[in-house]
C-alpha cells in the first residue's frame, strides 16, 4: 500500500518536473525567436518609413508608406532595376553552365573508375583550400587579357568555372544510388553515356534541384568580385554591391530606408527559395557521414 | 594510463586528462602530417621514377614506327594502321611547335625579369637594374624626376603569358607521352595478331569506357584557365614586388625572392606586427564561432526536437527565414543595429561602442555570428537527432541514467562522430568568415598600428583590403598562401585526431 502511494508520488513529481522542464523550454524558444526575429521586423518597417534619416528613436515609424519602393525602381542615381536585370542575368547562366558542371564532374568521381580518379579528388580538395578570391587579382587581368574587363561575362564565368570544385555535395548523392542500376543497364547494352542521361539522371531530381537553386542564390549575395571587377562602372553592378553602395557615407542618410526596401525585395524570392530547398541541404550536407 | 586508472578518477580529473591528451596530440598529429607529406612526396618520385622507366622500356621494345613517335608524334600510330590518331597527335605537336615559336618563348625568355625596359641609354634592361640606374642618377643629380624609362613589356602580361606558357607546355608533355604509349599499344595488338583499334572504335569509346574524358574535359580545361592559373599566377606574385609603386603598364616589377615573405614575418616590423595579431585574431575567432554555433545549434536542436515540444515546424520555419536571408542583408542590418548612434543606440538612448571598440566589437562579431549561424547548425543536427537508434535511451534509461547523462553518453558523442566533417568545414569557413567580419565592422577599428587593417580583420579580409584598397598585390599573394597553409593543416590535423581518420581511406 505503502510502497505503490509513494510510487504514484514520485511519478506526478516526476511528470512536474517534466511540466516544468518544459515551460522552461518555451520561455527559451519564445526569447530566442524574439532575438531572431527582430531584425526582421525592423527591416520591414524600416522599409515603410516615410521619415527619412539612418535611424529612429522609435521602434514603429510615424508615417508608414511604399515611397521607399518606388524611389528604388525609378531613382536614377542607383538604378536598382538595371542591378536586378543583371543580377537575374547572371544568375541564370552561371546555374545553368555550373549546374551542368557540377552534375558531369560529380558523376565522373562517383560512378566511373579511372586511373588518375583520385589524383583529380586530391587535386580538387587542395584547390578548394585556397581562399576563393586570392586569386581574384590574377583573375581580373586574365579578363582584362580577354576583352571581358567590366562585363557581366567575366562574372558568369568567375562564378561558373570554379563551380566544378563543389562537387562533393552531388557526388555523396550520386553514391548512394545503387550501382546495380548500372550494371544491369551495362548487360543490356547501354553505355555510360546513355545509362548517365537516360537512368542516373532520371533519378536525381533532388540533386539537381539543390544544385541550381544553390548556383543560382549565389550571385544575388556576391560582394566580394563584384566590388573589384566593376569598380566605378555603376551599370554593371549587382544587386549585392549596389545595396551596399547606397551605404556609403554620403548617401546613407537619404538612402537608408531606400536600401532597406531593396534587402526586402531580394530576401524574399531567396527566402522561399532556400525554405524550399532546406531539406535538400540538410541531406546533401550530411547524407555521405552518415553513411561513413 | 589503461581504463581501470581512467574510470577511477573523479569527474575534474577526467575533463583534465582529456584536454591534456588533446593537447599531447597535436605533436603526435603533427609527426603525421610530416610523413603524409614525406609520403606523398616519395609517391611522386616513385610515379615519375616508372614513368621513366616505362618510357625507357617502350624505346627499346618499339619498332621503327614506335621509335620515330618518339620524335615525331603520331608517326607510331600512323605506321600501326591508326592514320587518324596520328593525325591528331602529328597536328598537337606541329600546333604546339608553332605556338612556341610565334608567342610561348617569347613570354618564357622574359620570365627571369618579368619583362624589360629602355633606359636612358638606350638599351634594353630588366626592371630592377632600370630603376637602380634611375635612381643613381636621381641621387647624382639630385633631380626629383628623373627616370624617363620607356617600359617595353608588361609585366602582367609576360607573367599570365609565361604561366599559360607553362600550362600548355604541361598540357602538350602529357599528350606527348601518351603518343609513345598508345603507338607501343597499338604494336603490341598487331604483334598478338589482333587488329589495331580503329577511330571509329576509338571515338566511341568517348562515350563509353572513357566516358570520364568527355564529362571532365570542358569543366577542368574551365578549371585551368580560371582557377589554377589565377593561382599560380598569384603564387608568382608573392614572389614580385608587384605593389603600388611597381603597376603595370607604367611600371615593371621583378622577382625579390622571399622578401615578401620575411617583410610578412619579421623584417618589416609594421607588417609583422599587424600580420601576429590578425593571425592570433583569427584562431581565436575560428574557435569560438565554430563552437559557440556548433554547441548552441545542437542545444538548439535538442529543444525543438524535445518530445513533449508542441509546433516544431513552426520553430523550425522561424529559425529557418533568418538563415535564408541573403547574408550581407542582415549583417549590414546589424552594423546600424548597432552602430554608435543609430539603431538600438539611438531607441535606448545609450552610446554603447558594440562595434567601435575593439574587445567591444570582437564579441559582438562572435555574437552576431552565432545569430547567423545557429540556424544552419541546428538544420543539420535536427536531421541527425532523429537518426539515433531509439533502443540507445532506452537501455540507458534502464540502467538508470538521467537526462543529461543521456546527453553526455548517447547523444553528444553520436553528433560528434557524425558531425565531424561538418565541423572541419564550418571551421575551415569560419577563418575564411569574410562576411561577418566585413558587412559588420570592415575590419574596424582601425588604430594607426596596424597596416591596412583593423582589429577585428581576419586573414582574408586583410588580403581583400591590401587587394582592393592599396594595391599590395604581393603582400596579398603572400597572406594567400599563409591561408592556404593554415587551412590545409587544420583540416589534416583535425582528421587526424577525428575517428573520422579511420575512413581516411574512403575519403581520398
Amino acid at each position: 500500500m505503502t510502497n505503490t502511494q509513494s510510487k504514484s508520488d514520485m511519478q506526478t513529481g516526476y511528470a512536474a518536473k517534466r511540466k516544468l522542464a518544459n515551460i522552461v523550454v518555451y520561455i527559451i524558444l519564445s526569447v530566442m525567436v524574439v532575438i531572431w526575429i527582430f531584425p526582421i521586423i525592423w527591416l520591414i518597417l524600416q522599409s515603410l518609413r516615410g521619415e527619412k534619416g539612418i535611424s529612429t528613436k522609435y521602434l514603429i515609424p510615424h508615417q508608414i508608406t511604399f515611397d521607399n519602393y518606388v524611389t528604388l525602381f525609378t531613382d536614377e542615381r542607383f538604378p536598382f532595376g538595371q542591378w536586378f536585370v543583371n543580377t537575374l542575368l547572371v544568375a541564370i547562366f552561371s546555374c545553368i553552365i555550373s549546374t551542368l558542371f557540377i552534375l558531369m564532374i560529380s558523376y565522373a568521381f562517383s560512378r566511373l573508375r579511372f586511373k588518375s580518379r583520385k589524383t583529380f579528388l586530391n587535386f580538387g580538395l587542395i584547390l578548394g583550400m585556397f581562399p576563393g578570391f586570392m586569386s581574384m587579382a590574377a583573375t581580373y587581368n586574365i579578363m582584362e587579357v580577354f576583352g571581358l574587363k567590366q562585363s557581366l561575362v567575366a562574372l558568369v564565368i568567375v562564378y561558373s568555372a570554379g563551380a566544378g570544385l563543389g562537387y562533393q555535395v552531388a557526388k555523396g548523392f550520386f553514391d548512394t544510388i545503387p550501382r546495380s542500376l548500372d550494371e544491369a543497364a551495362k548487360i543490356d547494352g547501354a553505355t555510360r553515356n546513355q545509362i548517365f542521361w537516360q537512368i542516373i539522371l532520371p533519378l536525381s531530381k533532388p540533386i539537381i534541384v539543390y544544385t541550381a537553386l544553390t548556383t543560382f542564390i549565389g550571385p544575388w549575395a556576391d560582394y566580394i568580385f563584384v566590388s573589384y571587377f566593376m569598380k566605378d562602372n555603376s551599370e554593371k553592378y549587382t544587386v549585392a554591391y549596389g545595396l551596399y553602395k547606397m551605404l556609403e557615407n554620403q548617401t546613407i542618410n537619404d538612402y537608408f530606408t531606400v536600401f532597406c526596401a531593396g534587402a526586402v525585395v531580394i530576401a524574399i524570392p531567396i527566402t522561399i527559395l532556400f525554405v524550399v530547398m532546406q531539406r535538400f541541404y540538410v541531406a546533401g550536407v550530411t547524407g555521405g557521414a552518415v553513411k561513413g | 594510463m589503461d581504463y581501470l586508472d581512467y574510470v577511477q578518477m573523479t569527474k575534474g580529473q577526467r575533463a583534465v586528462y582529456r584536454v591534456t591528451s588533446f593537447f599531447k596530440g597535436i605533436p603526435g598529429a603533427l609527426v603525421h602530417f610530416f610523413q603524409l607529406v614525406g609520403f606523398f612526396i616519395k609517391k611522386f618520385f616513385v610515379w615519375v621514377g616508372n614513368g621513366f622507366k616505362g618510357y625507357g622500356s617502350r624505346f627499346s621494345k618499339g619498332d621503327a614506327g614506335t621509335k620515330l613517335s618518339f620524335l615525331i608524334m603520331g608517326v607510331g600510330n600512323m605506321a600501326h594502321k591508326q592514320i587518324g590518331k596520328g593525325l591528331i597527335f602529328l597536328a598537337a605537336e606541329v600546333g604546339y611547335i608553332y605556338f612556341m615559336c610565334v608567342f610561348g618563348m617569347n613570354y618564357l625568355s622574359k620570365l627571369y625579369s618579368i619583362g624589360v625596359q629602355i633606359d636612358d641609354a638606350g638599351t634594353m634592361v630588366d626592371g630592377a637594374i632600370g630603376s637602380q640606374r634611375a635612381l643613381y642618377t636621381k641621387n647624382l643629380l639630385g633631380v626629383e624626376s628623373i627616370s624617363n624609362l620607356d617600359t617595353l613589356d608588361n609585366s602582367n602580361q609576360v607573367l599570365l603569358y609565361a604561366v599559360l606558357t607553362l600550362i600548355v607546355t604541361v598540357a602538350f608533355f602529357a599528350l606527348y607521352i601518351a603518343n609513345t604509349k598508345s603507338s607501343f599499344a597499338a604494336q603490341e595488338l598487331i604483334a598478338a595478331g589482333k587488329k589495331p583499334i580503329s577511330f571509329v572504335q576509338e571515338a566511341k569509346s568517348f562515350l563509353d569506357e572513357r566516358f570520364h574524358v568527355t564529362l571532365l574535359t570542358l569543366p577542368v580545361l574551365l578549371l585551368m584557365v580560371f582557377t589554377v592559373l589565377p593561382i599560380v599566377f598569384t603564387i608568382f606574385m608573392a614572389f614580385t614586388n608587384y605593389d603600388k609603386e611597381h603597376q603595370p603598364p607604367g611600371s615593371l616589377y621583378w622577382w625579390v625572392g622571399f622578401d615578401n615573405f620575411a617583410d610578412v614575418f619579421y623584417a618589416n616590423p609594421m607588417k609583422s606586427e599587424t600580420f601576429g595579431k590578425i593571425l592570433i585574431w583569427t584562431l581565436v575567432w575560428a574557435v569560438f564561432a565554430t563552437f559557440t554555433n556548433y554547441i548552441f545549434g545542437i542545444i538548439l536542436a535538442l529543444m525543438i526536437n524535445k518530445k513533449d515540444i508542441k509546433l516544431k515546424a513552426f520553430w523550425r520555419t522561424m529559425f529557418v527565414i533568418t538563415a535564408a536571408v541573403p547574408q550581407f542583408v542582415t549583417l549590414l542590418l546589424m552594423r546600424l543595429l548597432l552602430g554608435d548612434n543609430t539603431g538600438l543606440n539611438a531607441m535606448w538612448g545609450t552610446s554603447y561602442p558594440f562595434l567601435s571598440d575593439a574587445l567591444w566589437a570582437r564579441i559582438t562579431v562572435i555574437v552576431v555570428n552565432m545569430w547567423v549561424g545557429i540556424p544552419y547548425t541546428m538544420l543539420i543536427t535536427s536531421g541527425l537527432l532523429m537518426n539515433i537508434p531509439e533502443d540507445l535511451y532506452e537501455s540507458a534509461r534502464i540502467d538508470g541514467a538521467n537526462a543529461f547523462q543521456q546527453f553526455t553518453k548517447i547523444t553528444f558523442p553520436y553528433i560528434f562522430f557524425v558531425t565531424t566533417p561538418y565541423l572541419i568545414t564550418t571551421f575551415v569557413g569560419n577563418i575564411n568568415n569574410f562576411n561577418v567580419i566585413y558587412f559588420l565592422t570592415s575590419g574596424g577599428p582601425s588604430p594607426s598600428n596596424y597596416y591596412q587593417a583593423g582589429q577585428t580583420d581576419l586573414l582574408v579580409t586583410w588580403l581583400y583590403k591590401l587587394t582592393v584598397n592599396s594595391s599590395d598585390f604581393n603582400l596579398a599573394a603572400v597572406i594567400g598562401i599563409i591561408v592556404f597553409i593554415i587551412c590545409a593543416l587544420g583540416s589534416l590535423i583535425t582528421f587526424n585526431m577525428s575517428k573520422a581518420s579511420k575512413n581516411e581511406e574512403e575519403f581520398s
